[in-house]
C-alpha cells in the first residue's frame, strides 16, 4: 500500500467543532482518512457538514460534500436550523456533489470509482478544496454488492486521500455497540482515525456520546465524550480534568447571612464552588436565594438557574423570607432560568448553562437544585456534568452555589443523588431535627476547603424579616433547638432570676444582721461610759468626802481647846 | 440498405470510461462487440474522465464505466465493464437489428 509521503508529524486539520479539537489534540489528520461511524441519528452527517462548513468558512480550506445518501438539498436545508450560512458558502468555498445512484440503473458486470474519484479531483483542484466528505461511504458500496471488491475499492479511496493529499471524512451507517460483527469492520482498520458517535437511551433519557477509536500517529481522549446536537450543530463536552489551572481568589464573598459569613470566617471563597445539601424542605433553596441576593445588592450580575420549579414561584416562595429579587431581573442584574429537567438530557443542561453564562457573565451563581440532573441522564452523566459546571465555574470565576437533595436516610450523611461532595469546596448540610413534637432546621459546615469554620451546628430560622442563624442548646450532651431550646432558655432565665433573689435577701438579712451589731455596740459603750462617769463621780464623792472630814476634825479640835495644831495634831494622835 | 440516418434517428449512446482501468477497457471492448455492425445506428461517444472530468461530474457519473442511452428516450443508465451482453442488447433495444 502507497502511503504516500509520510511527515515527520501528523499535520492536523482543525474541525472547530467544540470539544472535538481537544479530544484529538487539534483535529483530524490532514490528507487522511478519517471515519465517522455512527448509527441511525448519532449526528454523522453533522459532524462531517459542520467540519467542512468551518474549514470553509473559518479556515480558508473549501470542501466538496459528496452526498451518497441524502440529496443536497435537503442536507442544506436540514442544516439551516444550525445558522452555518450554507447558501452562501455554496459554489466558490463548499460543492455538494449529487452522487445519489439513480434506482434504475443497472449494473452489469464490475465497475470502480475511479471516475468519480478523478472528477472530485479535478473539482478540487478547481475550487481549492482541502476537505472532502463521503456520507454515508456504505451506500456507495453496496452498490458493489460483492465485499471483496467492496475492500478494493475502500482502499482505493484511502490511497486516493493519500496521494492527493485531501483531507478525508467517511460517515459509515453503524450500529457502534455491534461493531464486531459488522461487514463494515475492516474499515476501522483501513483508516488513520476512526472516530465513534454513539445514540442509545439510558435511563429512558436519550444520550448522544463521541469515542475517538484510533488516531495514527496521535495522542487522544480515550474516553468517551458527551455529544450534544444543539442550536449551532455539535458540541463535545470534552473537559481534560488533566488540565486544573485556576485563578485562585482569597477574596470573600458574603452568604448573605450574616451568621454564616461569621461561621466561615468571612464568606465563601470568591470561585470556589458550595454544595448545599438537605432534605425537601431543609431550606436550600432559601440558602441559595440568600446568596444571590446578596451579590446583586452588592451590584454583581448573577444567574440563577432552577430546575423542575418556574421562576415565578422561586421569586414568590423567596419573598416569604424577605428575599425580593423582582426588581433584579426587571434591571437585568439578575437572569432566572427554570427548566424541565426531563425534557433534555444532562449534558443539553449543562450546554444551556454555558451559554447562559456566557451571555449573561455572571459572577455569582446558583443551580437549585443540582441532583435534578440525575433525573437527565442517570448517575454517571449527572455526575459528569457537575463535575464539568464547577470545573466551568471555576475557570470564569464565578461563585457557584448548587443544593442537591438528599434522599432521606441518616442525617449527616451524604445520602445524595449526586456524590459531588467530594469536589464541591465548602459544604453545607442541611438537616431536621425532630424533638419535642417540632422539626426545626439544623445547619452545618460540614467542610470548608482553605479556611477556618465553625464545626458547631446552629439553628436555621426563617422568619418574615428574612434569615438567621442562632446558636443551638446544647446541654448534658443533647442539642436543643425550636420551643425545647426556649423552654431551656426560659427555665434558665428563672432559674437565674430566683438566685439572684435569694442573694438579694441574705444580703438584706445580713445588712439587718450587721445594724444590730452596731446598735448593740452603741448601747454597749453607752453603757461603758456610763460607767466610767460614775466612777468619776465616785472618786470625787470619796475626796469631797476626805476633805470634808479633815475638815470637820479640824473644826472639832478647834472647839474643844485652841491647842497649837502641833499639840493638838499630838493629842490628835494619842486619840 | 437505407440512406444515412439522421442524429435524431440513431441510438445515442454514451460510454463514460476511465481510460487505462481494467473494467474500462474491458466496457470499450466489450461495447465495441456489441455494435458491431450496427455503427451506422448507432451515435456512440466515449467520454474519458481523465481528460475531461468535469464534464463527468456535471453528468453525474459516479462509477465508472457507466453507460448511457439517452435516445430513444426514456434514457437508460448501465453501469458495469457490459459483460453480460445480452442484457447490455436488450437494455439499448438493439435486438431487433442484430437479428
Amino acid at each position: 500500500m502507497d502511503t504516500g509521503d509520510v511527515p515527520a508529524r501528523i499535520a492536523k486539520a482543525p474541525t472547530h467543532i467544540i470539544g472535538f479539537d481537544e479530544i484529538t489534540n487539534g483535529g483530524i489528520p490532514r490528507g487522511r482518512t478519517t471515519l465517522v461511524i455512527g448509527g441511525p441519528g448519532s449526528g454523522k452527517t453533522i459532524f462531517a457538514l459542520q467540519t467542512l462548513v468551518n474549514g470553509a468558512s473559518n479556515l480558508g480550506e473549501p470542501g466538496i460534500f459528496v452526498a451518497f445518501e441524502e440529496r443536497s438539498k435537503s442536507i442544506i436545508a436540514n442544516a439551516s436550523t444550525f445558522g452555518w450560512n450554507i447558501p452562501d458558502l455554496v459554489d466558490k468555498k463548499l460543492f455538494f456533489l449529487d452522487a445519489r445512484m439513480d434506482h434504475d440503473v443497472v449494473a452489469s458486470g464490475n465497475f470502480d470509482i475511479l471516475g468519480l474519484l478523478t472528477s472530485i479531483k479535478a473539482k478540487a483542484d478547481e475550487m481549492g478544496a482541502k476537505r472532502i466528505v463521503f456520507d454515508s461511504i456504505d451506500v456507495l458500496l453496496n452498490l458493489f454488492n460483492d465485499p471483496l471488491i467492496e475492500r478494493k475499492e475502500l482502499y482505493r479511496i484511502y490511497d486516493w486521500f493519500c496521494q492527493t493529499g485531501l483531507t478525508g471524512l467517511l460517515t459509515v451507517r453503524i450500529e457502534v455497540d455491534s461493531l464486531v460483527d459488522q461487514r463494515y469492520g475492516f474499515l476501522q482498520f483501513m483508516a488513520d482515525c476512526v472516530v465513534l458517535l454513539h445514540h442509545r437511551l439510558v435511563d429512558r433519557m436519550s444520550t448522544r456520546g463521541l469515542r475517538v477509536l484510533k488516531y495514527r500517529g496521535s495522542s487522544f481522549a480515550e474516553n468517551e465524550s458527551p455529544l450534544v446536537i444543539g442550536p449551532r450543530g455539535i458540541e463535545i463536552s470534552c473537559i481534560r480534568m488533566s488540565e486544573i489551572e485556576y485563578q485562585v481568589s482569597t477574596e470573600r464573598v458574603s452568604t448573605g447571612i450574616v451568621r454564616l459569613d461569621s461561621m466561615l470566617n468571612g464568606g465563601y471563597f470568591r470561585g470556589s464552588s458550595v454544595l448545599v445539601t438537605g432534605m425537601p424542605g431543609t431550606a436550600k433553596s432559601t440558602l441559595c436565594g440568600s446568596f444571590i441576593n446578596e451579590s446583586i445588592r452588592r451590584g454583581e450580575s448573577a444567574l440563577y438557574v432552577s430546575f423542575d420549579e418556574s421562576s415565578n414561584e422561586m421569586v414568590r416562595n423567596l419573598s416569604s423570607v424577605n428575599i425580593c429579587l423582582e426588581p433584579y431581573i426587571r434591571s437585568g442584574l439578575l437572569r432566572m432560568y427554570s427548566a424541565r429537567t426531563e425534557s433534555r438530557s444532562a449534558e443539553e443542561h449543562l450546554m444551556n448553562m454555558r451559554r447562559l453564562i456566557e451571555e449573561h457573565r455572571p459572577k455569582c451563581m446558583v443551580v437549585d437544585p443540582l441532583s435534578a440532573l440525575v433525573k437527565s441522564g442517570g448517575q454517571a452523566s449527572a455526575l459528569a456534568v457537575s463535575q464539568k459546571l464547577i470545573h466551568l465555574a471555576k475557570t470564569r470565576g464565578i461563585t457557584l452555589v448548587c443544593s442537591s437533595l438528599l434522599s432521606g436516610g441518616e442525617t449527616g450523611i451524604e445520602n445524595s443523588e449526586i456524590k459531588v461532595s467530594t469536589i464541591a469546596d465548602t459544604w453545607i448540610h442541611l438537616s431536621y431535627v425532630v424533638q419535642g413534637g417540632e422539626r426545626n432546621r439544623a445547619l452545618t459546615i460540614v467542610k470548608s476547603r482553605g479556611m477556618e469554620h465553625s464545626n458547631q451546628v446552629r439553628e436555621l430560622i426563617l422568619t418574615d424579616n428574612g434569615v438567621t442563624l442562632t446558636d443551638v442548646y446544647t446541654a448534658g450532651g443533647e442539642v436543643l433547638m425550636g420551643s425545647l431550646r426556649w423552654e431551656k432558655e426560659e427555665s434558665e432565665k428563672r432559674e437565674n432570676s430566683r438566685i439572684k433573689a435569694q442573694i438579694e435577701q441574705k444580703q438584706r438579712d445580713l445588712e439587718l444582721a450587721e445594724a444590730e451589731i452596731i446598735s448593740t455596740i452603741d448601747g454597749l459603750s453607752k453603757d461603758l461610759e456610763n460607767n466610767r462617769v460614775e466612777r468619776i463621780r465616785l472618786a470625787e464623792e470619796e475626796r469631797e468626802r476626805n476633805a470634808s472630814l479633815i475638815k470637820r476634825r479640824t473644826e472639832l479640835q478647834e472647839l474643844r481647846s485652841a491647842d497649837s495644831n502641833s499639840k493638838s495634831n499630838k493629842e490628835g494622835t494619842e486619840d | 440498405m437505407p440512406a444515412e440516418l439522421s442524429d435524431s434517428e440513431k441510438i445515442g449512446i454514451r460510454l463514460y470510461v476511465t481510460c487505462g482501468a481494467p473494467n474500462s477497457i474491458m466496457a470499450v471492448n466489450n461495447l465495441d462487440s456489441i455494435i458491431k455492425g450496427l455503427r451506422d445506428r448507432c451515435n456512440l461517444e466515449i467520454v474519458d474522465i481523465l481528460k475531461d472530468p468535469l464534464r463527468a461530474l456535471a453528468d453525474g457519473i459516479l462509477v465508472t464505466p457507466t453507460l448511457i442511452k439517452y435516445q430513444p428516450p426514456p434514457p437508460i443508465s448501465l453501469i458495469g465493464n457490459l459483460s453480460e451482453k445480452e442484457k447490455v442488447v436488450d437494455l439499448l433495444g438493439l435486438g431487433e437489428y442484430q437479428r
